[in-house]
């Protein structure tokens, strides 16, 4: 297996697979999120508690988890950039902090709006919200740092430690509603229980999910395809390629 | 190795204390930021025993950051670091004593002038124990994950602001443990919880920091 992943380490490949894989990310991603988005948002039922306002939970629920999994992958590059250090994992790193960022403050900002009918407030200080929002500092510092360097591949170091050292903020969100049970509510899908949501409420949102984490893919290998190009301008083969277009 | 770190251990110190009145600056930061707060929010007494531990602890955040930012800066610049780095002994033990004498140095003070601190925000003495408990505990673990980052941008001419920016995301589930312990002793209840979870971090921070921060000045040094 070693020997078939390994030239995927390399840019040129790494750049010709992110182009394969781009449109099969892409097309579904786009089908996915536009139908759970219409049908949850028109068709499914309303909550009997919550009335139409709950519908929100089709773009929020899916935004916060693909943020906190986006971050789990660049902390994973990052791991690998340094172990084996390959250049391509921090290349990775840099594609995938501003895709994850926005998806923070997308659910950050839908969380206000769900909050502001709900609990009466646009913003409390409850434990999830404070953590989510420490996560979107912690992008900010990411991209910043990456910025911040002349030299990329210093630069691809130094953002996969940061990257690693916030980790231990995934569990700290993760678990944040049952350690400290503040206002925000529990989970309400989780993988190992039987979900505390009606069948014809919850297949929206799965898709929803699936059609945003594909979405969010297609993203970061387009990024990641940019990224490539832009630090590998030298290269025989970016020339090569730029001139055939 | 014992004789090692002892040399460096007294060079650090006599760095510190050689005629610059650097390592008081830190101190003083944190003081004038804690006085400002009074003038701003409102001198009424139970206002301030309300807002004391936090603003006494954001005030040596800030302080612990500005004191961080010349942690390695000089030894990188006339490369006394590398010359550490090549000298045979274990880089990270190395770097660790140097962390730990830099927090007694400019972090020390605060800890020693805390009781003031909490006479000046009206603190009671129940609530300036806990206090003076997570800072002991606290201050040691700001000090280990701020290298991290100040190690990682030694080589950039514009730390300052950057270091902010990484750094204080890291330090607020410190402070939320930190001050709701010291609330719990406002109200005379047990905050035993929220300094095992501070040991903790702080136990978590000695384990592991060492090794993060000798990688990140490699990574500086190229």
């Amino acid at each position: 297996m070693w020997k078939w992943l390994h030239p995927y380490a390399k840019t040129e490949r790494a750049h010709q697979l992110a182009g394969t894989l781009f449109p099969w990310f892409a097309l579904p991603g786009l089908i996915l999120f536009t139908l759970g988005t219409v049908w949850g948002l028109v068709f499914a039922p309303a909550d009997y508690q919550q009335g139409d306002a709950f519908r929100i939970i089709y773009i929020h629920v899916p935004s916060a988890l693909l943020s906190m999994s986006v971050y789990a992958s660049m902390a994973i590059c990052g791991f690998i950039g340094l172990v084996w250090q390959i250049r391509t994992c921090y290349m990775a790193i840099a594609a995938i902090a501003p895709v994850g960022a926005v998806l923070t403050f997308i659910a950050l900002w839908t969380g206000a709006t769900w909050g502001k009918p709900m609990w009466g407030t646009w913003w409390v200080w409850d434990a999830r919200l404070t953590s989510e929002l420490i996560l979107l500092f912690l992008y900010f510092g990411i991209m910043a740092l990456y910025a911040s360097f002349e030299d990329k591949l210093q630069a691809g170091k130094a953002v996969s430690v940061m990257a690693m050292v916030g980790v231990i903020n995934l569990p700290i969100i993760h678990y944040s509603v049952e350690w400290w049970n503040t206002l925000h509510q529990g989970a309400t899908i989780s993988k190992f229980e039987k979900p505390s949501m009606a069948p014809e409420m919850l297949w929206p949102l799965l898709i929803n999910l699936l059609g945003l984490a594909l979405l969010s893919g297609a993203l970061v290998l387009q990024r990641l395809r940019n990224e490539i190009v832009m630090r590998e301008l030298r290269r025989p083969w970016v020339i090569n390629m730029l001139k055939e277009q | 190795m014992i004789r090692v770190l002892n040399a460096i251990v007294k060079r650090e110190f006599k760095l510190a204390f050689s005629g610059s009145f650097d390592f008081a600056l830190p101190l003083l930061f944190g003081v004038m930021v804690i006085s400002l707060f009074p003038l701003g929010v409102s001198p009424g007494p139970e206002m301030l025993q309300k807002i004391g531990a936090g603003v006494i602890w954001v005030s040596a955040i800030l302080a612990s950051l500005l004191g961080l930012e010349k942690l390695f800066r000089e030894d990188f610049r006339d490369g006394s670091l590398e010359q550490l780095r090549l000298s045979g002994q274990p880089f990270a033990v190395i770097l660790l004593v140097k962390v730990v004498v830099h927090w007694l140095i400019t972090v020390g003070p605060i800890l020693i002038l805390s009781p003031l601190f909490a006479l000046f925000l009206n603190l009671t003495p129940l609530m300036f124990e806990a206090l003076f408990l997570t800072l002991l505990l606290g201050t040691p673990m700001l000090s280990l994950v701020g290298a991290i980052a100040v190690a990682l941008t030694l080589s950039l001419e514009k730390g300052g602001i950057l270091l902010a920016l990484l750094m204080l995301p890291l330090f607020i589930p410190l402070l939320i443990f930190a001050t709701s312990a010291v609330n719990n002793a406002q109200l005379q209840l047990n905050y035993n919880g929220q300094l095992g979870i501070i040991a903790a971090m702080l136990m978590l921070a000695i384990a592991l920091t060492p090794w993060s921060i000798s990688f990140a000045v490699k990574v500086s040094q190229n």
